[in-house]
């Protein structure tokens, strides 16, 4: 996988963590995975197709996401609340579209698609074009996981040959 | 939250009043709470660009916080639609994708700003305070620091 396209994601999720969080906060763990992505928590999907083909997980403890999710409301929520679901979102979608404006401004063009919550223990099975890469955001408030699966698509093939 | 100096109407003094469309019930709070901050008032909320032209119609407010990703009908669609009817109309896109073409393609449909999220509550403070130009008015720096 090339990092070129994996940057963009750990630098927008380290500035979204962050300002969100307002706590110190370190990359962990860093790994490949080719096997199927066994899921931590309460865990957003976000799919995208374009000159970039792959998928993205943003995955949190169930206690470590009551506690973002408490500390954005800036009142306790419980771990049945659906804004702890919410928060994990909408996290989600921030640090891919800010991921997504820095490539989009590099001039790769794709659809980003609506966040899904990926229910099930293990997650879509990587395969050697899409080996995901696994990286541990350490937060003061618990560990944030992102898992990365990326490939060049189909259209930036095609372009690429027609140079 | 920081607490900023509020930021009303110059026609009559009151509170500016928002209408805040975002398909995440998270992010519509997360704003919310920064308009209280701003001394600003929620006059209504839309989870999706078609509710958005009603809610407008409804509520009559002074600035409408736009995100552009939403089922139905996406942010920029339903910002031009309510700039057409609305020509006075300050909708401020808050999107976290930020790339030139979403920029441009809401500035030429009608938007009057662009806040990239994660929003920082000090930029949209000056935004609010750009948008709303002579039709707002910030308390006088006697009472800021009270």
């Amino acid at each position: 996988m090339k990092m070129e396209l994996i940057q963009p994601f750990i630098n927008a999720a380290d500035a979204v963590l962050a300002q969100g969080l307002q706590c110190s906060m370190s990359i962990g763990n860093l790994s490949m995975e080719a096997e199927a992505y066994r899921r931590k928590g309460i865990a957003a999907l976000i799919w995208v197709t374009g000159d970039i083909e792959g998928r993205i997980i943003l995955d949190l403890a169930p206690e470590t996401a009551v506690r973002v999710a408490s500390k954005f409301a800036g009142a306790e929520l419980p771990e049945t609340d659906a804004l702890v679901r919410e928060t994990v979102f909408e996290l989600a979608n921030q640090v891919i579209g800010n991921a997504v404006t820095v490539l989009n401004n590099e001039g790769f063009h794709f659809r980003v698609h609506p966040p899904v919550l990926h229910t099930s223990e293990h997650g879509p099975k990587s395969s050697e074009d899409t080996e995901a890469l696994v990286i541990c955001f350490e937060t003061g408030i618990g560990d944030v996981f992102m898992n990365i699966a990326l490939r060049y698509g189909q259209s930036h093939h095609s372009a690429a040959v027609g140079q | 939250m920081e607490q900023f100096v509020p930021v009303k109407r110059s026609k009559d003094g009151q509170p500016v009043r928002y209408l805040v469309v975002d398909d995440s019930v998270f992010a519509r709070k997360n704003l919310a709470r920064m308009i209280e901050t701003f001394g600003g008032q929620l006059c209504g909320e839309a989870g999706d660009g078609m509710t958005a032209i009603t809610e407008y119609d409804r509520t009559n407010p002074d600035i409408v916080l736009m995100d552009i990703t939403m089922p139905q009908m996406e942010g920029i669609e339903a910002a031009e639609k309510i700039v057409q009817k609305h020509p006075d109309a300050r909708v401020v896109m808050v999107s976290s994708v930020g790339y030139q073409e979403n920029i441009v393609a809401a500035l030429q449909r009608g938007a009057r700003h662009f806040v990239q999220k994660p929003v920082k509550p000090e930029v949209l403070y000056e935004v609010i305070k750009y948008v709303m130009g002579d039709d707002g008015t910030v308390a006088s720096a006697a009472g800021a620091g009270d």
